[in-house]
């Protein structure tokens, strides 16, 4: 039951404006807006000061507190969003509870939206007298404790989700890595070199891959997707569809005699993970280094699931082993975690939404990514770079920001396209000796040995054209030759230059079920479709759902080491969150008074958390604390007003209400 | 939001005559994306009209049609209610539940006199910026066309069928 309204708070409230250096005081007359909240009926103190955040302003607002007896404090300075926490905890340090407390947005709201100072002053006061007439309604409130489960899931087994699980496993946390696809690996498995230093990606990556299987701290599950997530911070349930390998992990050794043995004595189906540049069988491994080791039965085309009636060679060959399990069923798992890391990658730009550039009309227009797995040693060429025909191009263009910097596709910068580019064009000139050009808007190459490498790529010789390309035709004469025509904006001249190979520098796109995926985590996204960080500078691996963190390209293009980066930062929170074994809840639920409560059951389907129930013997609704997450809808909807929500209770918002009114 | 209620040229006619009229417009936003998107509009210095001035809500589920009515009988010529996308509320429906009491509410503010074009219910997503400043933009200029808010006065007589 709440305490009676505190009605003793008639007076001894403080406002504080800050300056926000001239973030604030540039638009709204600061020292005018003191004075007036200084007159307002209860405020015993108004002051403005330069940066109320900092150590002094925050002494300021603790001495006052003591020295004047203050009973409420407002501050009007960023949005609450930023610095809330920061001013409740000044306001619990000078002594009083921390809900004594309300901030007024005035720079995202005020001052940094309006230029008219006068009308921006205004309302500035406005929202001063509103906090300052709800304020003093304000009830003392505690923060709940939640005790944090241990275990971690991390979705997506890419080096984010594979950096993530390493390093809370290390850590001796249980870590369940969900990953889509058989193997996890991600798209740095498909890289050839990692630039600027031009290691080999699988030498970097495979040693990890490996680690995650042997790790005892972690579960792999691939194949797998999370359906369901319900819960909140502490206390997720996780619901995890396993499609079927049809092989079992467990009995598989990876011999890969099976894949030997298939009825298909030659590969047939174009190969993913080799961007359908190479075969495979219907049973089969999608890399050597592929984790686990396990090989997985494509039942789309695997011959047994079409007829049914194969001679199951495979399963021959397999013996004793019954590794083999064309009745596998699909399974779901429920598992109890209490943070999640989502790496769920990116995807890349479809060149064919750029019908000019010809890719999939014109054979030897190529997407980056194929390139990729063609300097491959293990690629289907074994490392060659070849035209469709088998020939060796002579001559290379490097077409820059495809689906980047385009009103039509995305106007963001993909970010790692220059410098992958850059690499290409080493790796192509390094093997086949061709001419290479690089057609670039802007050369960025922000980055420790990114200029460096750059400088070194000009110097091998490969010939920089500023300008985006406009067109790629083939030659009339029908040799498979490509013209690329493009304005030389150094030269200011349109030129014309054929090449034997195209590579089409995609950039990088949100996953296409993004969406899906940010509403069953219940994150946002940025207008791009990028899942979107708590804050762009100060928690940037953090979203607004408490306990679930983000790293890598899920959260927008980057390249391998910030990546790594990041996954290092969520693993960090998740472990900062497990390590002190609880997280302290906003206050902000709803409860139900009793003796106005007619038990007419109106709020218990309303709640999206079953948190209402009904008491039986008493006929009246009770709202379970630790399932309620304060939104506030029964509160809304209850026909005799007899549920209140911590901190907006109807009469503090009718306060404000009237406050921003109520023109002095 | 296209509405009966606007008849502009009547409306341009009556301002004519009225000194400047500023628009008075509360806004209740929730938490997660109305906010976030006012948020975002401040830090990408985006400029929009003044008049309006938020009420923060964790979720637009908790805007009680007596907030709205209290906004009207306080001065307030406009109310917006801002919330996420359907689909998205960050406590899964509460979007809808303000939705089904906006449809039931605005009904009633015609019966009471109140243009509903004075009442608006937006989604606005954490990212739309843009979207967001638009909206306040649009609202102000819809509200001004309408001018000051005139309750009409509490009748003090019941009619005779009524009072026996």
């Amino acid at each position: 039951m709440p305490e009676p309204q505190d009605t003793s708070c008639s007076g001894g409230i403080g406002v504080y404006v800050c300056h926000c250096g001239t973030n604030i005081a540039g638009t709204i007359d600061v020292n005018a807006l003191t004075d007036y909240a200084a007159a307002l009926p209860g405020v015993t103190i108004a002051r403005n000061y330069k940066y109320a955040c900092s150590t002094p302003g925050q002494e300021l607002i603790k001495r006052d507190i003591r020295e004047l007896n203050l009973t409420r404090v407002v501050v009007a300075a960023c949005s609450p969003c930023l610095h809330e926490k920061t001013f409740r905890n000044v306001t619990a340090e000078g002594g009083l509870n921390p809900y004594y407390f309300h901030m007024v947005n005035l720079r995202e709201h005020a001052s940094w939206v309006h230029t008219d100072k006068k009308a921006a002053t205004e309302k500035a006061k406005d929202l001063i007298r509103a906090a300052v007439r709800r304020v003093r309604l304000h009830r003392p409130l505690e923060r709940k404790r939640v005790s944090i489960d241990p275990n971690v899931l991390i979705v997506g087994g890419g080096i984010a989700g594979i950096h993530a699980a390493l390093t809370l496993a290390n850590a001796g946390k249980h870590v369940y890595l969900v990953e889509r696809d058989a193997t996890i690996g991600g798209h740095m498995a498909m890289f050839d070199k990692t630039f600027p230093t031009l290691d080999c990606a699988a030498c970097i990556l495979t040693p990890k891959m490996t680690a995650v299987t042997s790790h005892p701290h972690i579960t792999l599950w691939t194949l797998s997707e999370v359906t369901q997530v319900d819960g909140y911070v502490g206390n997720y349930k996780v619901t995890v569809k396993r499609k079927p390998r049809y092989v079992l992990e467990d009995a598989c050794v990876g011999c890969m005699e099976c894949i030997e043995a298939c009825v298909y004595k030659q590969a047939k189906v174009p190969d993913e993970f080799n961007m359908h540049l190479g075969k495979r069988k219907p049973i089969y491994i999608p890399f050597p280094q592929a984790v686990p080791q396990v090989v997985v039965i494509d039942r789309e085309t695997c011959i047994e699931f079409k007829s049914g009636k194969c001679k199951k060679t495979c399963v021959e060959v397999c013996g004793d082993r019954k590794a083999i399990d064309f009745l596998q069923q699909e399974k779901t798992e429920i598992i109890e975690v209490g943070t999640i890391i989502l790496a769920t990658g990116f995807f890349t730009f479809d060149a064919k939404r750029i019908p000019y550039y010809g890719y999939g009309t014109y054979p030897n227009v190529y997407t980056a990514l194929e390139v990729e797995r063609l300097v491959n040693a293990a690629g289907p060429t074994g490392g060659d770079i070849v035209l469709r025909d088998g020939r060796k191009p002579k001559t290379v263009g490097v077409v820059h920001c495809v689906g980047s910097r385009d009103e039509n596709t995305n106007r963001y910068c993909s970010r790692v396209c220059c410098m992958y580019s850059l690499k290409l064009a080493h790796l192509i000139k390094e093997k086949t000796e061709a001419e290479v050009f690089n057609f670039y808007i802007d050369m960025r190459t922000p980055g420790k040995g990114f200029e460096e490498f750059y400088n070194r790529v000009a110097e091998e010789g490969t010939i920089f054209i500023r300008g985006r390309v406009a067109d790629v035709y083939p030659d009339p004469s029908g040799d498979g030759r490509l013209t690329i025509v493009v304005e030389d904006t150094l030269m200011s001249t349109v030129r014309r230059i054929p090449v034997d190979l195209v590579v089409l520098s995609t950039g990088l796109e949100p996953q296409p079920d993004a969406q899906e995926v940010r509403r069953r985590f219940h994150i946002s996204c940025s207008s791009e479709g990028f899942f979107l960080e708590r804050h762009p500078k100060l928690a940037p691996v953090s979203t607004f759902t408490d306990g679930i963190f983000l790293a890598g390209c899920c959260q927008g293009p980057k390249d391998i080491p910030e990546t790594v980066a990041q996954a290092g930062a969520a693993a960090a929170e998740a472990l900062a969150l497990i390590d002190i074994g609880y997280v302290e809840q906003e206050p902000y639920t709803a409860q139900v008074l009793e003796e106005a409560c007619s038990g007419c059951k109106t709020c218990i389907p309303l709640c999206p958390y079953q948190a209402i129930s009904l008491v039986e013997e008493k006929k009246k609704a009770t709202i379970n604390e630790v399932l309620c997450k304060g939104c506030g809808t029964c509160v809304a909807s209850c026909p005799s007003g007899s549920i209140m929500q911590n901190l907006f209770e109807d009469e503090e918002i009718f306060e404000e209400t009237e406050g921003l009114l109520a023109y002095a | 939001m296209p509405d009966a209620n606007l008849n502009s040229s009547q409306a341009v006619a009556h301002v004519a005559e009225q000194p400047p009229f500023e628009p008075r417009i509360v806004a209740f936003f929730c938490n997660w994306c109305t906010y976030l998107a006012a948020d975002l509009a401040g830090t990408s210095r985006m400029k929009y009209a003044p008049n309006v001035r938020v009420v923060r809500v964790m979720c637009s589920g908790r805007v009680d049609p007596q907030f709205v009515l209290d906004a009207f009988a306080h001065g307030a010529d406009g109310v917006l209610i801002g919330g996420c996308h359907p689909g998205d509320c960050h406590y899964q429906e509460g979007n809808y539940k303000a939705l089904r009491r906006f449809r039931l509410l605005k009904r009633m503010l015609g019966q009471m006199g109140i243009e509903e074009a004075r009442l608006r219910l937006e989604w606005i997503s954490a990212s739309e910026a843009e979207r967001f400043r638009w909206v306040m933009n649009d609202m102000v200029e819809r509200v001004r066309i309408l001018g000051p808010l005139r309750l009409l006065p509490a009748k003090e007589v019941f009619p005779e069928e009524v009072a026996v």
